[in-house]
Order: structure tokens, then C-alpha cells, then sequence
């Protein structure tokens, strides 16, 4: 504050010329200095009229306090068609929006399950000729539906969807039921036993959680998904802890329900038999988080970053439904079996909906044991979480991180301050084959593309008034 | 002959330790160029014209070394030299090494303002870029020094409208000095506490006024910049009245000082008025045709607070001047006093050439060289470009002192030297050498070269005041520790010499 500007020694942070602040040591003031690197060149303007947009605070605290306000209750698990109005022939999919022409492998191998799935198509071929010919068929990113899906996140009508709600923010958002690791649809595989799998959640899996979910009442996954980043979990890769604490909330209810013991049986040796089940609880609680914050004029948050294995896109609070795309880069990471880079699809999801609510790479200092299943080391770990909190505008003290002394998720990522920084948002991710049927071949780091956070600045200068007009 | 270009993205050092590092590079033994820089267009065209040819992709965010050396061995010892230079640089002691767990370093303002608990910001960051800084220095609540030049004046009016929104002040754009609770920021003179606060759109003349004051054993409370453009009629005089509030509410200050070049008319009234509603002694000292100079301010103030006032010190030059001396050429490092000292000579001399002309008809043209009077400010942005400050580097000058050595048009060679935190640590041993060879030179051709120093400092600054007013008489000059007698020195030779 101005008034004690002049009440005492100052104690200095200095960006810039090195002189000033060794000019500053020399009279034992206490200084530190800001790293400090010119944006990427061509946004220095971009930024400059963004900064100055008199919207940009106001909208951007509007923005975290909707986000970090947002609740996540599970309260009911349906087929797509019921929960979605999704009629046959309409598929969902990751990431921003795609045809089938530049739909990668691993994004047509599920295509092609999803047709299979629904009766749509006899044989791979068959399928793959008629979402190739087009009549009939409509391919939507979930995001547009409020919906989010993993890897390929191809969602038909007969699928089973997670549905939660976000009271506070009256917010609705639905995920399919995760498949398990492996040769699933998601990762672009579609043999006969994939298409079993999917039938057996859609007739066994599915209205089993339905009957439990209903018996049970609402599940806070919000609650659930604070205790897991301490217990190990990021939330994207990591979800052991998430998984287990669900299955106990649900069991009882699972046992109470009409269905035969060696039913429920089946269903809890699946679900405690995926460490990833409860990705997809994460995901549609980021997505209530995350598009909580959307559609603030003025404000530079990131509200989505999503992969479709050819793009990467992201939209942003200040510039509504617009997705900020560029091609999705090749993760870095392990690779399963004899797998290796060159069998890589590039990166693929709406899974990064983690990061971009605080969780997954954003939350890896939590999830220590999460290096030996992506790679680096635990110093890397530590350092990631704690560089997230340079481009991002709150805390979360909802998901707190035992090992930062409980310092909040890094949350709501500014678009201003990645290019400002150079830091680019961290995500976890999994590794699809990158020829349709293969499944997944790894996991590993990646990070989006710089372009994408480029055009976002652009237009959100766009939008804003030019400096000195208001 | 072996020559290398390295582009490396990623890597930024600010500019004037790039260009230290490139000038030691270049001075190394079997170099003939030699340079270290981001690649902005200007560096990417002084590449060019080392012969150099850099990729198209090459970004300001990428740094350039490029040496030029006379054989492979002298190219191998000098990319050495270079890469031990800006390992130091880049692994200095603002970053020590990252332990297990440790955060990383800050790469904005903003996140340096959380990880340290700063309660002030110096932004010194290129002009393009610094609104950004500064501007996350008052989303975090802080106030915020602005070194940095440059800034449109759009941006400046936006920052100090939002300082205004947040009750928090922006000192500058351009702000060259400030002292806050007795820490001096950008350049600084080491001065005593005391009573006396200033308001100041001019670094250099803070400077000289607060040393001055210090030299008469009145203190100083805080020094408040504005950033040269504040009391213009687009900014409105934001910073100068506010700054005007902050000092009468502070208990330290019992007098208040404001200084700068004259304010839009305007502005002069916003402040006379605001100044008028203080409860404090306002003494608004602006320069211009007829008005006091800085010295005539240091004593006003020091004589309104009841001490007694004595002619600041100075050095006589060692042997008599009894040449004949046509013209003055002064070479500056400081804008406000390369202007205090053309309002003080023109009124006795004339016209006087200069890149900063005190009329539009005297500007002294590219060559910045004239036959007669001429008074050129080696700090101004257009000769900045791409080199250090004259006030860190001397070399400019030093090139200058040689070439008026050389003419015979020139009789008084009139140099201001500014001492303090930021300042080169020892302006004397480059300018003496040069002030003797000229000298030297001058007899040969049968001239005497008067040589009339204006050292701005005080007994506590980091170079030594005495230390360096003896060196700088030694090699001949007249050292004066009030400008305004350093000037009318010059002007007395050139007029009467006796």
C-alpha cells in the first residue's frame, strides 16, 4: 500500500539489468531476482493490451472463485442415450473437433469399436467404410456436450456414463465408465475382446453402479479426489487410492442390491482390478471445476485443454466455445513390453482436463511414486508442481499437497503468464499405438503446444481495448 | 580466419551484461569481433554487419555469440572466455544451486513478489516488455520503480492508473534514481538520512541535488522519481502529486523539494495547488531559461532549514590555465545536467550544438560534431542503442575526449562524472588516461585543452569521492562537485581566460 511505502527498508524483487540488483546487494538490501526471459517474439503486444484490459482482474478473480467453488457429487450412472439424448450413429470424441479424415489410429480404431459396439458395422472394414462414407454418422467433440472422455473418449449412446453435478455452480458433466488398461476402445483397440468388454459393462457393469449409485445416494468425488492427492494419486495417472476409497464407498450398497453375489463379485474384481477406474470420476469433477470459470469476458484462465491424437486445443474463459489448436506432440515416457517411440500416437484425451483443474502433472509432488510409471525422477516431481504455481492464479486448498507443507493445487492457468514464463502447463499422460487396434504402448510427460496459448492471446487482445481507450 | 555463430534459444541475460561480456570478449588477444547478444533486430544488424549471417529463425528470446578471431587458437580461447562469462552470469549469486525440493526460480515478478515477500519492485527489463512487470508488481500490491525507458506513454498513463486504483505508486517510467527508506534503487548516491524529501522527473538531477545536500550535511528522507515524463500534460503529474501526499504524511520529511524540466502549465498549477494544500515547506525547483539551478536549489533548501550553506567543494586543476580556449564541447552522461549546463552557458555564449538542443535550429546533426559550442548527452536512447550507458561505460567518451583532442576548435572539454551504487566502479581510471593522452596531444599541436569536471557523488558513495577527484585532477582536470560552477568554469575559460 502507498501508505507504507515509505515506512521502512524496503525489501526488493528486481527484474532486468543484473547491475541494478548487485547495486542493491551492495547496500545489504534484502532483493531476489526474477528469471526473467522476453516473451515469445510477435505477443509482446498481444500481452501488453491484455494486461491492460481494466476487465482482466475482475474477471479473472470471477473466474477462480466460480472454479475453486465448484463441487462434484456423483449422482447417477446412465447409457449416453438416456443421459446425453445421443441417438445412434452420433459419436463423441477427445479433444477438439475432428473429421474422420484426420482422426488419427488410435481415434479411428475406437471409431470403428464404437460402430461395432453398436451394432453399426459386422467387421472392422465395415466400419471403417461407412464412417469414411459419413451417412448417418455425427462425430462431436464431448467437450461440446459437457462431457469429457479419455484417450480417444469415444462415447456411442449405449454406453454407461458417470453423471455428477456441481451444486454451486449448477453444472452437470458425464464420463464413460473406464475399460481397464491394455487392448481397450479407448486406446484405439477394437478386437472381439474389446467389444465383449464394452458389452458387459453395458449390460452387467453399468446397471449394477446404477442400482448402487441410486441406493447409495450422492458420492462426494470432490472429497474423494482431495483424499487421493494424499495418498500418492495425481488424479490422471495415478488413481490406486481414488479407486479403492470409491469401492468402499460403494460396496455395501453394490452387496445390497438384487443382483447375484458372484454379479457383484464380477463387478468388484473389475473395478478394484483397474487402478484407473476412477480417472473417469476425476475427469468430469476437473470438468465441473474448470467450466465453471468459462465464458468471463476478460478473463485469460485456461477452462479446457484437450487432445483428439492430431490436435491439441485449448479454450480459455475470455473467448467462450473458441478452441486454440495446433498438432499434438508425441508424449515423452516408458513404454510397455517391446513397445517404443515409433509406435507412438501423438498425444490423445480430453484427460488433461486434470491438469487443467490443478490435478495430474500439475499435482505431481504429491504423487511421487507417479516417476516410475512416467519417467523422471522424484527432484522432477517436486520442481513441476511447484513451477505450476507460476503460470496459474490461485490455490486450491481443496486438494492440498502434504509435501509442499499443504499448499493447494496450482490452479486456474493464465494464458498471459505461460508465454510470459515459457513454462507450459505439465500433463501426465497415457500412450496410445499409434495404428488403429494396437491399445495402449505407454505413458509418459508431455506438454501442449506453444501455438495454442499464441492464438489464444491473440484473440484475447482482440476482444480487449486497445491501451489508453478506456 | 575462423569465425563461429552459436544461436542458443532459451538463454537470456540482460543487455548490459551481455554487452560486458561481449566488450571483454572483443578485447581479448588475436579478436577481431566479437559479439554476445539476444538476437533482436538491432543485434541481428550489427551481426550483419560483422559479416555474420544468422538463421531466419532466430528470436529475441535466443542468444547470439558470434566470434571473429585471427586464428583457431584465439577463436577456442575466446568462446572459452565467453561460456566461463556467462556460466558465471546465468549460475551468479541470485540463483544458488536448486537443492532436493527447493522451488524454482521466479520467472515473474509476480512470483518473485510471493516466493520473497518483497515489498517493492525495480523493473529494469527492456521498454517494450516493461509494462508487463510493472504491471505484476501492482496486481500483487506492490508499488513499483520502472527503470526501464522506452514505454509508450499510453502504458504509463494505464500503470499509474491502476497504482491509483490499488493505492500504490509507480515511480518511473524512466525512473534513473529513487531513494526509498534509505535504500537507493537504479543509480543511487550513498546519502545521510535527514529531512529533506524530493520529488524528482530527473534522475541526474536527483542525483546531483541529493549529493549536494549530502556534501552540506542535510540529509535526505526518500527520494520519490516520477519518470521524466510525469508532469507532461498527458500524464498529468499522477506520480508528482501523489508523491506530494506520500512525503507530506511522512514523519521522517520536514521539507519538500520537487524537481524536473518545466511541467505542461497545467500540471504546474495541479502541483503549486497541491503543494499550497500541504502542511509541509514545498520548494518546487523546476529548470528552465531564468530559473535557479540545481546548486541554487541545494542552497535554498539548506539555508530554509537554517544551516549555513557553503560553496560546494572543488579541485582546481593542477597548473594554471593560461591557453587561449575557443570553444566548450561537453560530453555527458546525464540529460538534465547536458541541459542544466546549455541554459547556464547559452545565456553568456549562444547557441549551442546538441543532440538535445535547447532549440530546434541547434541541433547538432548525426555527426554530433560542431566547430563551435556543443554539448552532447552520450546517455541519450539514440546513442544507447545496442552499447552500455555512458554512466557504466566510459568508451564512448573516451573515443570523444581523443577526437577533441584533435581539433582545434575545441579549447574546454566539460564531462560530468557520476558516482554511486550502479554507477562504473571507477569512471576515473578510464576517463584519466584519456584526459592525460589529450592533454599530451594538445601540447603538441600547441594548444593548451582545458579540461573542467562536474563530479557528482558523495563522501559515502562505493567509488571514493576524494579518491576520485584526486585522480581526475592528476591528469589535469578542474573538478568541480557542484555542476553549475563546473559549467561556469567552462564558460569563464572560454570567455575570459586568464
Amino acid at each position: 500500500m502507498t501508505s507504507d511505502l515509505l515506512a521502512g527498508e524496503p525489501s526488493v524483487v528486481t527484474a532486468g539489468v543484473d547491475l541494478l540488483a548487485e547495486a542493491l546487494a551492495a547496500q545489504a538490501v534484502d532483493t531476489a531476482a526474477v528469471d526473467w526471459r522476453p516473451p515469445p517474439a510477435g505477443t509482446e503486444d498481444h500481452l501488453i493490451r491484455v494486461a491492460a484490459d481494466p476487465r482482466r482482474t475482475e474477471a479473472n478473480a470471477a473466474a477462480i472463485t466460480r472454479m475453486l467453488s465448484s463441487t462434484a457429487e456423483l449422482v447417477d450412472v446412465r447409457p449416453a442415450r438416456a443421459a446425453l439424448g445421443l441417438e445412434p450413429g452420433h459419436f463423441l470424441h477427445a479433444g477438439p473437433p475432428l473429421s474422420w479424415e484426420r482422426a488419427s489410429g488410435p481415434m479411428q480404431g475406437a471409431l470403428m469399436a464404437a460402430m461395432m459396439f453398436e451394432g453399426l458395422a459386422d467387421t472392422p472394414n465395415d466400419a471403417a467404410a461407412r464412417l469414411e462414407a459419413g451417412d448417418g454418422i455425427t462425430l462431436e467433440p464431448c467437450h461440446h456436450h459437457g462431457a469429457v472422455g479419455p484417450m480417444a473418449g469415444v462415447v456411442s449412446p449405449s454406453m454407461w456414463m458417470f453423471e455428477l453435478r456441481d451444486e454451486a455452480n449448477d453444472g452437470t458433466s458425464w464420463c464413460s465408465l473406464n475399460e481397464g488398461l491394455g487392448k481397450v476402445l479407448r486406446y484405439g483397440a477394437y478386437s472381439p475382446e474389446v467389444i465383449d468388454r464394452l458389452r458387459w459393462m453395458t449390460d452387467v457393469l453399468g446397471p449394477l453402479l446404477q442400482a448402487a449409485v441410486r441406493r447409495h445416494g450422492r458420492i462426494d468425488i470432490k472429497a474423494i479426489t482431495a483424499q487421493m492427492v494424499q495418498m500418492g494419486d495425481e488424479g490422471h495417472n495415478r488413481n490406486r487410492a481414488g479407486t479403492l476409497m470409491l469401492l468402499r464407498e460403494l460396496l455395501p450398497d453394490l452387496i445390497s442390491t438384487d443382483a447375484p453375489s458372484s454379479t457383484v463379485a464380477e463387478v468388484v474384481r473389475f473395478v478394484s482390478g483397474n487402478d484407473h477406474f476412477f480417472l473417469n470420476l476425476v475427469m468430469p469433477a476437473a470438468k465441473l471445476q474448470t467450466v465453471a470459470g468459462a465464458g468471463i469476458p476478460g478473463s485469460t484462465v485456461v477452462t479446457t485443454m484437450a487432445r483428439n491424437g492430431t490436435d491439441f486445443g485449448i479454450q480459455v474463459s475470455g473467448t467462450g466455445s473458441t478452441w486454440f489448436t495446433a498438432p499434438a506432440a508425441v508424449p515423452d515416457g516408458l513404454y510397455l513390453g517391446s513397445y517404443g517411440p515409433d509406435d507412438a500416437n501423438p498425444d490423445i484425451g480430453d484427460s488433461t482436463i486434470a491438469e487443467t483443474a490443478g490435478l495430474g502433472g500439475f499435482a505431481m509432488a504429491s504423487a511421487p511414486a507417479i516417476v516410475r510409471f512416467v519417467g523422471g525422477s522424484v527432484p522432477d516431481a517436486l520442481r513441476t508442481s511447484q513451477l505450476m504455481y507460476q503460470i496459474t492464479l490461485a490455490e486450491n486448498p481443496a486438494y492440498a499437497f502434504p509435501i509442499l507443507d499443504f499448499r493447494g493445487a496450482p490452479t486456474g492457468i493464465d494464458v498471459s503468464l505461460v508465454l510470459r514464463t515459457g513454462i507450459l502447463p505439465q500433463i501426465n499422460t497415457g500412450m496410445a499405438g499409434k495404428v488403429a487396434g494396437t491399445g495402449q504402448v505407454g505413458a509418459g510427460l508431455v506438454k501442449p503446444p506453444l501455438e495454442c496459448f499464441t492464438s489464444a492471446i491473440t484473440a484475447l487482445a482482440e476482444a480487449a481495448p486497445e491501451v489508453g481507450t478506456v | 580466419m575462423p569465425r563461429q555463430l552459436d544461436v542458443r534459444p532459451g538463454v537470456y541475460l540482460d543487455s548490459v551484461t551481455l554487452m560486458q561480456v561481449s566488450s571483454d570478449a572483443a578485447a581479448l588477444d588475436g579478436v577481431n569481433a566479437a559479439m554476445v547478444a539476444m538476437a533482436t533486430e538491432l543485434n541481428l544488424g550489427l551481426l550483419a554487419g560483422m559479416g555474420f549471417t544468422a538463421p531466419d529463425t532466430a528470436a529475441p528470446t535466443d542468444l547470439l555469440v558470434a566470434v571473429d578471431a585471427v586464428d583457431d587458437d584465439a577463436l577456442a580461447r575466446t568462446l572459452a572466455a565467453v561460456e566461463s562469462a556467462l556460466t558465471t552470469r546465468t549460475a551468479g549469486p541470485q540463483r544458488p544451486e536448486l537443492g532436493f525440493g527447493a522451488a524454482p526460480a521466479p520467472h515473474t515478478v509476480r512470483a518473485a513478489l510471493d516466493q520473497s515477500g518483497g515489498t517493492l519492485a525495480l523493473i529494469s527489463t527492456p521498454g517494450r516488455y516493461a509494462f508487463l512487470d510493472a504491471m505484476d508488481a501492482l496486481d500483487a500490491g506492490r508499488s513499483v520503480v520502472v527503470f526501464s525507458d522506452n514505454v509508450p506513454v499510453e502504458q504509463e498513463i494505464r500503470l499509474k492508473d491502476e497504482a491509483a486504483r490499488r493505492d500504490l505508486l509507480v515511480m518511473g517510467p524512466d525512473c534513473g534514481t529513487a531513494v526509498i527508506g534509505g535504500v537507493g534503487l537504479g543509480f543511487a548516491n550513498v546519502v545521510r538520512p535527514g529531512p529533506v524529501g524530493i520529488v524528482a522527473a530527473s534522475g541526474t538531477g536527483a542525483q546531483q541535488l541529493m549529493s549536494l545536500l549530502d556534501g552540506a550535511g542535510v540529509g535526505i528522507s526518500h527520494c520519490v522519481g516520477v519518470g521524466g515524463r510525469d508532469m507532461s500534460a498527458a500524464v498529468g503529474g499522477r506520480t508528482t502529486l501523489d508523491a506530494l501526499d506520500l512525503l507530506d504524511a511522512d514523519a521522517a520529511t520536514e521539507t519538500i523539494v520537487v524537481i524536473g524540466k518545466p511541467p505542461a502549465d497545467e500540471v504546474a498549477d495541479a502541483v503549486r495547488d497541491k503543494a499550497a494544500e500541504l502542511g509541509k515547506p514545498v520548494l518546487i525547483a523546476l529548470q528552465g531559461p531564468g530559473q535557479p539551478d540545481l546548486t541554487a536549489t541545494a542552497e535554498s533548501v539548506v539555508s530554509s532549514l537554517g544551516r549555513e550553506w557553503s560553496e560546494p567543494q572543488w579541485w582546481p586543476a593542477p597548473t594554471m590555465r593560461t591557453g587561449h580556449y575557443p570553444h566548450i564541447r561537453g560530453l555527458y552522461s546525464g540529460g538534465t545536467l547536458c541541459d542544466e549546463a546549455m541554459l547556464i552557458a547559452t545565456e553568456t555564449l549562444g547557441p549551442i550544438r546538441s543532440n538535445i538542443p535547447l532549440r530546434p535550429e541547434w541541433d547538432v546533426g548525426p555527426s554530433l560534431r560542431a566547430d563551435g559550442h556543443a554539448m552532447i548527452d552520450f546517455g541519450d536512447d539514440a546513442l544507447t542503442a545496442g552499447r552500455p550507458h555512458p554512466m557504466i561505460d566510459n568508451s564512448l567518451r573516451v573515443e570523444r575526449i581523443r577526437a577533441e583532442a584533435a581539433d582545434p576548435t575545441c579549447g574546454v572539454l566539460l564531462l560530468d562524472v557520476v558516482l554511486g551504487h550502479g554507477a562504473h566502479p571507477d569512471p576515473a581510471a578510464e576517463l584519466a588516461p584519456a584526459i592525460t593522452a589529450a592533454h599530451t596531444h594538445a601540447a603538441g599541436d600547441g594548444r593548451d585543452l582545458a579540461v573542467v569536471v562536474a563530479l557528482i557523488g558523495t563522501a559515502g558513495d562505493p567509488q571514493g569521492l576524494e579518491r576520485q577527484a584526486a585522480v581526475l585532477r592528476d591528469a589535469g582536470a578542474s573538478v568541480h562537485l557542484s555542476h553549475s560552477a563546473a559549467v561556469r568554469k567552462a564558460v569563464e575559460l572560454v570567455a575570459d581566460p586568464t
